[in-house]
């Protein structure tokens, strides 16, 4: 039962196949089964029982909605009140939230189930889920390799069929890109639709949280109950949401796909480059139109992110000091020595690089040179954009350069773990929609993405595209070996 | 471009980031590698660009100045590593 999709759960549950408790109980045991992956740091078993128990006499009252007994798992970026959210960080290592995260509450309102917490890196910041203070998640499809990043455990979860759903947030690729390593469906909305409230924030300008699920079927159904209007978030976009499900499966004869030539350079593996094609041939039987289209400022998108990233990490960070919740060191000399300490004890080794790239580039004398010189560099990637959508629906590309790669290759080079995100970054510098989605695999098994890039706001156009892929293939449908 | 060891302590400093030699050295390696890749960025010419803050230059919402939020000081003092009699507990600041 664990391979079903999210609507046949659902009506399963209406028809009383099984209940929410069996499949709470299903899973949970998969989750224990599955344990050697790390994907989980805190399983909620109990919580997760009586929430489905709950489901289950609202199913019986004819009190349901499409979402209500479905099982999940939440990023544990989000806070959970009364539940342990640890950020994949020694700092908030003992950290129990004293209250929910939007996002919670909407999908808890919504009936879901949660069953616990998915490992990440730590405070989001990494490609591959080795910066986790509670170690590398491993992939499924190959547990010597690493399941991408940021929201590594929430991937390896839903691909291994340990949760139909999880959240995930991305602020440079952190669910397209782990979605892609472990050949599933994860979409980042466009910024401001999902409220960031109670989203422990990384750099607030780019964080967006969404979902990664099997199918953009899926997906659909659940950002459609986490987006919308926050008063709690600032940066909450107060406009109506539109039915994802109403157009997800409308013809795309006649859509425009642009294909930017920068997404098809040296960079990319051939087995990637190879498969992305396919995937775009494909596209273009169902009768879509392609046409090349220019990113030129995309080649700075790397370093434009790896100034603007930081500053606003090294911010958001310096609320962690050791006096309000979180760690503090045990022993100190005076109140400089104990932020100091507690701070260097609490954050590992990439986060305290980013948080003294953002010092620095924050720092007199170098602020105009690299801090006001990435957000004008911001404004022309966000303009290479604007120009491409006059001549396309959609863009499609590679999520990232290559497949997984084995836990460890890349930790001695923080540059060269940077270069995964080279295809996804530029999206969140623009705001915008993306999907990444299963579009077959390299010689050696490993899973391939295809990324989807939308137009500001328009979510539905790339959930419509995906889903129509989903419809003529079966890439998404194939799970590891071992999970099926 | 290279970034020194003092360079990464006085970083470290400003960062509240307890260091000693042997850190700044291992960071100031790493730290000038990322300042190489950040160089790329002077490849393009943004002379008259307006600097974007923010995606789609959206403004952060105003609200009216209405209390919404519920006193849960002892919630939130509970988690705290040191509180006592609703205050925050810290090193002795003032002699």
């Amino acid at each position: 039962m664990h391979d079903y999709t999210i609507t046949e759960h659902a009506e399963a549950l209406r028809r009383g196949d099984y209940s929410s408790v069996e499949l709470t109980r299903h899973h949970l045991d998969r989750v224990d089964a599955g344990e050697a992956l790390n994907a989980f740091v805190t399983v909620t078993a109990e919580q997760a029982l009586e929430q489905a128990a709950e489901a289950d006499r609202n199913i019986r009252n004819g009190d349901a909605g499409p979402l209500s007994g479905i099982p999940m798992a939440h990023k544990d970026i989000f806070c959970t009140r009364g539940v342990l959210t640890t950020c994949g960080s020694r700092m908030l290592s003992n950290f129990v939230s004293p209250y929910d995260a939007t996002v919670v509450t909407r999908l808890r309102d919504a009936g879901m189930v949660s069953l616990g917490k998915t490992n990440m890196d730590e405070f989001a910041m990494g490609s591959s889920n080795e910066t986790s203070y509670y170690g590398p998640v491993k992939n499924p499809w190959s547990p010597d390799r690493v399941p991408g990043g940021s929201s590594g455990g929430s991937a390896a979860a839903v691909a291994a069929r340990l949760a139909p759903l999880a959240t995930a947030t991305d602020t440079g690729g952190s669910i397209r890109q782990p979605a892609a390593m472990c050949g599933i469906t994860g979409i980042k909305p466009s910024y401001g639709r999902v409220s960031r409230y109670g989203m422990i924030a990384f750099a607030s300008s780019l964080d967006q949280g969404g979902v990664l699920t099997r199918s953009a079927e899926d997906a659909a159904l659940v950002l459609q109950a986490m987006s919308g209007f926050d008063a709690r978030d600032s940066t909450s976009l107060d406009l109506p949401v539109p039915d994802y499900g109403a157009g997800l499966g409308d013809d795309i004869a006649g859509k425009t796909i642009g294909l930017p030539k920068e997404f098809f350079g040296d960079g990319v593996e051939p087995a990637v480059a190879e498969t992305v094609q396919a995937a775009i041939r494909e596209l273009e039987a169902l009768g879509a139109r392609t046409v090349e289209v220019e990113l030129p400022n995309s080649e700075v998108g790397i370093p434009c992110y790896y100034v603007l990233a930081p500053a606003e990490a090294s911010s958001n960070l310096s609320r962690f000091d050791g006096v309000r919740y979180g760690h503090r060191a045990a022993e100190y000399d005076d109140l400089l020595d104990m932020y100091s300490r507690s701070r260097a004890e609490g954050f590992g080794e990439e986060v305290q690089r980013r948080i003294m790239i953002g010092t620095y580039v924050l720092s007199s004398g170098y602020y105009d040179a690299y801090y006001i010189k990435a957000q004008k560099l911001r404004r022309l990637i966000a303009d290479d954009f604007t120009r491409a959508f006059e001549k396309c629906d959609i863009i499609a590309g590679p999520t990232a350069p290559g497949t997984a790669f084995p836990i460890g290759a890349k930790n001695d080079d923080p540059v060269a773990m940077y270069l995964n995100d080279i295809f996804t970054n530029s999206v969140n510098l623009a705001g915008l929609p993306g999907i990444s989605v299963n579009a077959g695999f390299d010689a050696d098994g490993l899973p391939i993405g295809l990324q989807l890039i939308g137009r500001y706001l328009d979510e539905a156009t790339v959930l419509n595209v995906a889903h129509r892929f989903q419809l003529a293939t079966d890439w998404h449908r194939r799970a590891p070996g071992g999970y099926a | 471009m290279s970034i020194s060891s003092d360079q990464v302590t006085y970083i470290a400093h400003l960062a509240r980031l307890r260091t000693d030699e042997e850190k700044s050295a291992y960071f100031a390696g790493h730290l000038s590698r990322i300042m190489d890749l950040v160089e790329q960025m002077n490849r393009i010419d943004t002379d008259h660009i307006e600097p974007m803050a923010h995606p789609q230059d959206g403004a952060l919402r105003l609200r009216d100045d209405e209390v919404t939020a519920e006193n849960r000081r002892e919630d939130y003092q509970a988690i705290a590593p040191a509180a006592d009699q609703g205050l925050y507990l810290v090193p002795r600041v003032i002699e």
